[in-house]
């Protein structure tokens, strides 16, 4: 049990009850779609990119708690960050569910509610599609992207 | 709902303290917890006497099979069609040439759609499927029908999960070339009637593929009683090896049908002028077959003969019947299928709670269920949910289990509040 409150923390389930900045952006100038076959997730991201920052950001999707969450927490996380430093922070972010690095420093914030889902190897794509999709958006790539 | 003293074995036929000691695998923890194993309809555990006949094939008569004239193949050989007769006889088909082997019931479908529909399909033509088929009873039919430009009708289900029988009366005509039909229902435990739609298509003199992936398992399948064309299934969800599987296929029809895949064994004589091909079954068995798998399978069906499927069906539909009630008892739960006559596989949502999440807290209290689309993705739209959460049960299940299935999904409820 203590487990589970480790991986669904506070926060997590807070998010996906109350998901942040979930609606359609009429004034998108990027979007991308996202899907995990395995498991049905959909997650749809939009962006407002002006001389590279992404000034607004929002999405509409379909998802479990931890895909839930984890993009409402994302779009708190990139808003106001240019486009370089987000695909940086989705690399940290990654190597942090992954454990491909040792800790770095690096300073996550709220993602940091994440660490436990490395326990869970598949619901990592649980995690990471909203990223997934983030980067396709910002690849301005008009195809969906899918976690496999 | 059980208590904590529920005895282990109810069904006086079933011992199943005994049972549950023949499935090495049953006997192991995950996360610390006892395994609850309630994800039967994806594959079921081995028997030791299967393991023991896979093992038994490698250790002392491996060898290739209809070739060798040494004691070895000619052991390898007889093991094979052996195994071939006992799956004519849990049948009830008439004659052990009815029975061809496959790697799944998924090949045993794209068999028929090559072998016996596309010969007779016509750009305008239909296909029938219900609403309910699992993905492998779907896609082979959408392949067919795009390339010759026939159509793939689909019968409609009701609330419940059962076949609306005046659509289908409604949707055979002379167009329809085959009727495909999925006997029970994975994703909803439906039972179809079976017998009735049978009767129904052979009236207009159109044939039926049944589906019976989920029913081998669950309830004694007669194929001459139901009458039906062909009737495919595979082992590895009745207790026998993955990887193998049969199509049974009523014998005029297989005499008649064209080869599936070329090569080895399915042949009587080759030269570069001319192939004459090989009588039924082996004219579809091409290559060196799944010998091991084969008998694996015959094993896996002598182990359930022994305990008998009727009694192996009345045990799981008293798991299945108690198992409804306690999840019912749940706040927030609701059934997704409850038709009339359902075997094994319980379907259900939870209230603002993703299935994956109540799988993986269930995962953390030692229960294995499947959450998702279990491969049926109309079905899921049918209902307006992307997933949902399914258990299900087989002959090793006891009530027990269903106590720690319950519990695991009050833990759900107290995580997410």
């Amino acid at each position: 049990m203590s487990d589970m409150r480790e991986l669904y923390q506070e926060i997590i389930l807070d998010h996906n009850k109350r998901p942040r900045n979930c609606y359609v952006m009429d004034c998108a100038t990027r979007s991308a779609d996202g899907h995990n076959p395995l498991c049905g997730d959909v997650v749809k991201v939009y962006l407002r990119i002006e001389d590279g920052v992404i000034e607004e950001i929002s999405f509409q999707g379909d998802g479990c708690a931890i895909c839930t969450a984890s993009t409402s927490i994302m779009t708190e996380s990139v808003k106001g960050k240019k486009v370089e430093e987000a695909r940086e922070l989705f690399e940290e972010f990654h190597e942090m569910l992954t454990g491909v690095a040792e800790e770095q420093g690096v300073e996550f914030g709220k993602l940091q509610v994440f660490e436990g889902v490395r326990e869970y190897p598949v619901r990592v794509k649980c995690a990471t599609l909203a990223w997934h999709t983030l980067n396709a958006a910002m690849d301005d790539g008009d195809e969906s992207v899918t976690t496999e | 709902m059980t208590t904590d003293t529920a005895p282990e074995t109810r069904t006086a036929a079933l011992d199943l303290e005994s049972i549950r000691a023949d499935f090495p695998a049953l006997h192991q923890e995950v996360h610390g917890r006892p395994l609850v194993y309630l994800d039967n309809a994806a594959t079921t555990q081995k028997p030791r006497a299967v393991i023991d006949a896979v093992r038994t094939f490698y250790e002392r008569d491996c060898s290739n099979v209809h070739r060798g004239v040494h004691l070895l193949s000619q052991r390898a050989t007889v093991a094979y069609e052996n195994a071939r007769s006992t799956i004519k006889s849990h049948l009830g088909a008439a004659d052990s040439r009815e029975i061809v082997f496959t790697r799944s019931t998924t090949e045993g479908i794209n068999l028929v759609a090559s072998s016996f529909v596309r010969p007779r399909l016509a750009k305008g033509d239909e296909i029938l499927i219900s609403a309910m088929e699992h993905h492998s009873n779907i896609v082979p039919w959408q392949l067919l029908c795009d390339e010759v430009g026939a159509k793939l009708r689909v019968i409609a289900i009701d609330d419940d999960g059962d076949i609306i029988l005046e659509e289908y009366e409604r949707l055979l005509s002379d167009r329809t070339k085959i009727v495909a039909i999925v006997h029970v229902s994975n994703a909803l435990g439906t039972v179809n009637p079976v017998r009735q739609m049978v009767e129904m298509a052979h009236a207009r003199g159109v044939p039926v593929l049944v589906d019976g992936a989920q029913a081998v398992p669950h309830l004694g399948v007669d194929v001459r009683e139901l009458d039906c064309d062909f009737y495919v299934f595979s082992a590895h969800k009745v207790y026998g090896p993955t990887g193998i599987g049969a199509l049974y296929g009523k014998r005029e029809h297989l005499l008649e049908m064209v080869p599936y895949q070329g090569g080895g064994d399915m042949i009587l004589s080759v030269t570069f002028a001319k192939t004459q091909f090989n009588e039924p079954p082996h004219r579809f068995e091409a290559g060196t077959p799944n010998i091991e798998g084969a008998i694996g399978l015959a094993a896996a069906l002598d182990y359930v003969n022994r305990l008998g499927i009727d009694a192996v069906a009345a045990h799981e539909s008293e798991l299945l019947g108690e198992a409804t009630a306690a999840i019912l008892d749940i706040p927030g739960v609701r059934l997704v299928g409850s038709a009339r006559h359902r075997a094994s596989a319980l379907g259900f949502v939870m209230k603002g709670i993703h299935p994956h999440d109540i799988g993986t807290i269930l995962d953390s209290e030692g229960v294995a269920v499947r959450a998702g689309h279990h491969c049926a993705q109309p079905v899921m739209a049918r209902y307006g949910v992307s997933a949902t959460v399914r258990a299900s049960f087989a002959l090793y299940n006891s009530a027990r289990e269903i106590d720690a299935l319950v519990h695991g999904l009050h833990k759900v409820r107290e995580v997410f509040g």
